[in-house]
């Protein structure tokens, strides 16, 4: 089990090869990428920037939980920093297990928590040259936080 | 006793800058430090009650600051 930040490209071949071995009937894979539209937005590229050393933290947090509430050992969650263009892999989250109902209940686990409590930050770029924060609205800053996490108040 | 204070994202441009050295009173809670921000230039652009972490773990309003401590400011998180 690992997870990690990185300032270069994600190799998804090697992190498959890497999590399972002959034990693993299957392998469950996850990929988050850059689309090229976002709110009726043409995107051009996305700029990932996080809070490094507790964004790494939570992620240990939430792989631990994967492992406790699913039975999977086998599992690598890497999450891209920096700028990214269209089509990139921003995050991958990859399981591995005798069966498949784990491997797959763990993998959605891991990217709906990771999406949630990880504070990891995208600025968009747009094809006609603005850039925007997503999720920098005026709303409540801990309304997509999970409610049973320890929030301000 | 000072506390170093974190700016990430769109606080980070709210303020125009991503760290702060701020002086704050002994008891002083993390409620009395968001005021000192939003007092600052820039500060009326957070919201009233962000998320906060001290020492990089989530934390509540009326938690108490002893000095030294890293004070991040996070703003809604959007990874994947």
């Amino acid at each position: 089990m690992r997870v990690r930040l990185l300032d270069h490209a994600i190799d998804v071949a090697t992190l498959i090869a890497e999590v399972g071995d002959d034990s693993c009937g299957a392998s469950a894979v996850f990929l988050g990428r850059v689309r090229d539209v976002n709110d009726g937005r043409a995107v051009s590229g996305i700029e990932y920037s996080a809070y490094r050393a507790m964004a790494e933290r939570e992620m240990e947090t939430i792989a631990s939980e994967a492992r406790d509430s699913f039975g999977v050992e086998r599992l690598i969650v890497e999450h891209r920093l920096g700028t990214l263009g269209l089509g990139d892999v921003s995050v991958a989250v990859v399981v591995a297990h005798a069966h498949r109902a784990p491997a797959l209940d763990a993998c959605r686990y891991v990217i709906e928590q990771l999406k949630q409590r990880v504070p990891i930050w995208k600025l968009e770029h747009y094809a006609d040259g603005t850039r925007e924060w997503v999720g920098a609205s005026t709303r409540p800053a801990n309304s997509e936080m999970r409610t049973d996490a320890p929030v301000s108040r | 006793m000072t506390v170093t204070v974190l700016l990430f994202a769109s606080y980070a441009d709210a303020l125009g800058k991503s760290a702060i050295e701020l002086d704050v009173q002994p008891g002083s809670t993390v409620r009395d430090l968001l005021g000192k921000l939003a007092s600052m230039p820039g500060g009326h652009r957070l919201p009233p009650r962000p998320l906060v972490a001290v020492n990089e773990e989530y934390a509540n309003l009326h938690d108490e600051l002893r000095g030294g401590e890293e004070v991040a400011v996070i703003p809604p998180v959007a990874g994947g």
